[in-house]
């Protein structure tokens, strides 16, 4: 039978034989998944009982909760003072390495340490730091040099700095390697023929380094967005007496579906709570690839 | 006969003895969640209970605690999971709700003689006039206090009031030249076990009631004594005198192994960890009395009950089971093994287990011990988290600050009033 097909149709039937693994995982392991968070977000469940239909009803609650506004907000201050900092920190850091050449490996390795390092082991060891005297190690720095204690995590208003500050640390070494690439790339020619018209260090930046990382701003733009928008290890492991306090000062809407789901089981308003986060980060991945798209 | 003859018969025969002892033989299946302590127990009950009863066959299984009631769900509506399980006393109703669980049989259990056998917050488990599950062990609170902290202090011995309670933290707590807190005299924060001291302790000794009823689906502190118990508690942190200081050293307990603090009050459950701390002396108490003289406690503990996936022979051996894992007997080996109260008094209220240097106040304790009727733990705790809160950090009045958690907290009951 399959000898009668025409050299087209044979194509595409090894095609698909060739895409059926990869076309089953994504159904079984994404998508079915997925489906069914959706569904389960319109139903009642606490995974014991049965569930039950709940129409709009988890989405109306979510409206109404005064935390999930909190939250809310938290999440895009996450990103919004994540994501531009740890591009500048990352560009400077990678921009002036690249042109260093003693040491040049050792340095390189030194930012990407905190990268492979635990996230876990990270938050508890920047907690301890944290602490206030006698056992915090900044406060205890302050106190020797006789300048008032600073409240870290016990406030409302420094906790969720101090919080995405070992985040951010974390993830530079990633975005300072894809910098670096990028940097490469850039055909030393452009340069070359700047340097012999003239031009200053800054013109060649802005004119010619820049707008060919765009590539790679852009790569870095949407990838460390969606990881700020999906903090959760850094702020579930510093606060974990009292996870995302305190008065929900720190809590990233993942943090509230974890809660919502596996400790106060309500599966339907978690579920909600995810599809809201799918749509947020469908959203603003979309309108960065618009906004940065090349042309 | 020839070989295959005889090897034929050989076959059958073992065949009729296996049968025969199959029918006999009975297997249950027991779960619970990884602790090792526990699960050593455990074992050892097993072994007594199988040399007692031949024909029935207990296998354990456990899983780690965050998967476990994940794992319960799943299994027993596909008929898989355990016949006698082991839960916290906070998830009965979901589980009766869920038609997880069956009640206790009333000729093995009646429920008078429960009543009668078992200290009083047991009766927690009692729906509708029956038992849906009995605990082996109990916890409950008391004041653990460092004893090279009070001979460096000259302090006799532990306070017996809250009002010397306040003046013996005050002794013991010392601060750096800037005035910051450096050993805190008593440990504070709502994240530990401080909740359900003010839930149940405080509040009732300044003469309220957590709730208007045992079944706890109505908050009643928000009261005059609610906010006299509350105003007593966050007096500990806030001020010139403070005593204490939320947040030191991260955690009460790791401030209380690390010798900075005076006194602690903990579970039964932190003796083992605390056993195992060198060079750290301690000593237990009794919770302080209040200003009348009111002794309370709060009291949480595992209970086990039987599925409803246990039927017929199975069921019957079931039953033997939990009569054995709440005998007396059953209760001491806990104690020793797992180092968790006895929760009937004929085992807690020897002599030698009520005078127990350590475990003596925890289960004197129980004679007066309150249990709350959690419908979510941990969203409830962080009503009382968030309310000292908004008096240290947001300089919120102790009266609305009590009024709001108490909004905060029926809105919780309200809302799982509501879906069971």
């Amino acid at each position: 039978m399959f000898a009668n097909l025409t050299i087209r149709q044979k194509q595409i039937a090894w095609a698909w034989a060739f895409l059926a693994l990869p076309v089953l995982f994504y159904g079984v392991i994404r998508f079915y998944p997925t489906g069914n968070a959706i569904l389960i977000s319109f139903q009642d469940w606490n995974l014991l009982g049965s569930r039950t239909w709940a129409g709009w009803e988890n989405y109306a609650k979510l409206w109404n909760d005064p935390v999930f506004w909190k939250v809310f907000v938290n999440t895009f201050e996450y990103l919004l003072i994540g994501t531009p900092l740890s591009l500048l920190i990352s560009f400077v850091i990678a921009y002036h390495l690249d042109k260093v050449r003693f040491m040049h490996g050792f340095l390189r390795m030194l930012y990407f340490l905190p990268f492979m390092t635990s996230a876990v082991a990270m938050a508890w060891v920047w907690r301890w730091f944290y602490q206030p005297v006698p056992s915090g190690l900044f406060n205890k720095l302050l106190a020797s040099v006789g300048i008032p204690q600073i409240e870290f995590l016990n406030s409302t208003t420094n906790a969720l700095p101090a919080v995405l500050a070992p985040a951010i640390w974390a993830g530079l070494g990633f975005q300072i390697i894809i910098f670096m690439a990028g940097l490469r790339a850039i055909p030393t020619t452009y340069y070359e023929a700047a340097r012999v018209d003239g031009v200053g260090w800054w013109t060649q930046l802005t004119q010619i380094t820049i707008p060919l990382l765009r590539p790679t701003i852009v790569f870095i733009v949407v990838f460390s967005s969606i990881g700020f928008l999906r903090i959760f290890d850094h702020v579930f492991n510093m606060t974990t007496n009292n996870p995302g306090g305190p008065l929900d000062s720190t809590k990233p809407l993942v943090l509230m579906i974890y809660q919502t789901a596996f400790t106060s089981f309500d599966m339907g308003y978690a579920a909600a709570q995810t599809v809201v986060l799918f749509l947020i980060l469908l959203i603003v991945s979309l309108a960065q690839l618009w906004i940065l798209r090349s042309d | 006969m020839t070989t295959k003859a005889r090897m034929a018969a050989l076959a059958a025969g073992t065949a009729i003895w296996a049968a025969g002892a199959s029918a006999q033989q009975v297997e249950i299946e027991y779960w619970q969640y990884f602790f090792d302590a526990r699960v050593d127990a455990m074992e050892q009950l097993i072994a007594s209970f199988e040399e007692a009863n031949p024909d029935i066959t207990v296998t354990m299984t456990t899983f780690p605690y965050a998967d476990y009631r994940t794992k319960v769900a799943a299994a027993i509506p596909a008929g898989e999971g355990p016949d006698v399980v082991q839960l916290f006393y906070g998830w009965l109703n979901d589980y009766i709700e869920a038609g997880l669980i069956q009640p206790l049989p009333a000729d093995a259990f009646p429920a008078d003689r429960i009543d009668a056998d078992f200290f009083p917050m047991v009766q927690a488990m009692k729906v509708d006039g029956e038992y849906w599950a009995l605990p082996t062990a109990v916890r409950s609170l008391a004041l653990f206090y460092n004893e090279r902290l009070f001979e460096a202090a000259g302090i006799d011995g532990p306070p017996e009031t809250l009002d010397e309670l306040v003046e013996v933290a005050a002794q013991l707590t010392e601060r750096d030249g800037a005035g910051n807190i450096t050993q805190v005299g008593l440990t504070a924060g709502m994240t530990a076990q401080d909740h359900h001291w003010f839930r149940e302790v405080l509040v009732r000794q300044f003469g309220g009631q957590p709730y208007a009823d045992e079944t706890a689906r109505e908050v009643a502190y928000d009261s005059d004594a609610g906010r006299q118990a509350l105003e007593f508690y966050v007096g500990l942190t806030e001020g010139e005198d403070a005593v204490s200081s939320i947040g030191f050293m991260d955690e009460p307990q790791a401030a209380f192994k690390a010798g900075r603090a005076g006194m602690h009050i903990d579970g039964s459950f932190r003796i083992g960890s605390l056993a195992d701390t060198r060079g750290l002396n301690w000593g237990v108490a009794e919770l302080p009395a209040g200003p009348d003289g009111t002794r309370s406690n709060y009291s949480s503990y595992w209970v086990n009950a039987i599925t409803t996936k246990a039927e017929g022979e199975r069921y019957d051996a079931a039953v033997k089971f939990m009569e054995y894992v709440t005998s007396d007997e059953a209760m001491q080996v806990w104690l020793d093994v797992v180092g968790e109260l006895p929760a009937k008094p004929s085992v807690g209220m020897t002599d030698e287990n009520a005078n127990d240097p350590v475990y003596g106040p925890f289960i004197r304790g129980l004679e007066y011990a309150n249990t709350t009727q959690f419908v979510n733990e941990s969203a409830q705790r962080e009503q009382m988290v968030q309310m000292v809160e908004r008096i240290t950090l947001e300089g919120q009045s102790v009266a609305d600050s009590l009024t709001q958690a108490a909004q905060g907290e029926q809105a919780i009951l309200d809302e799982a009033n509501a879906t069971n």
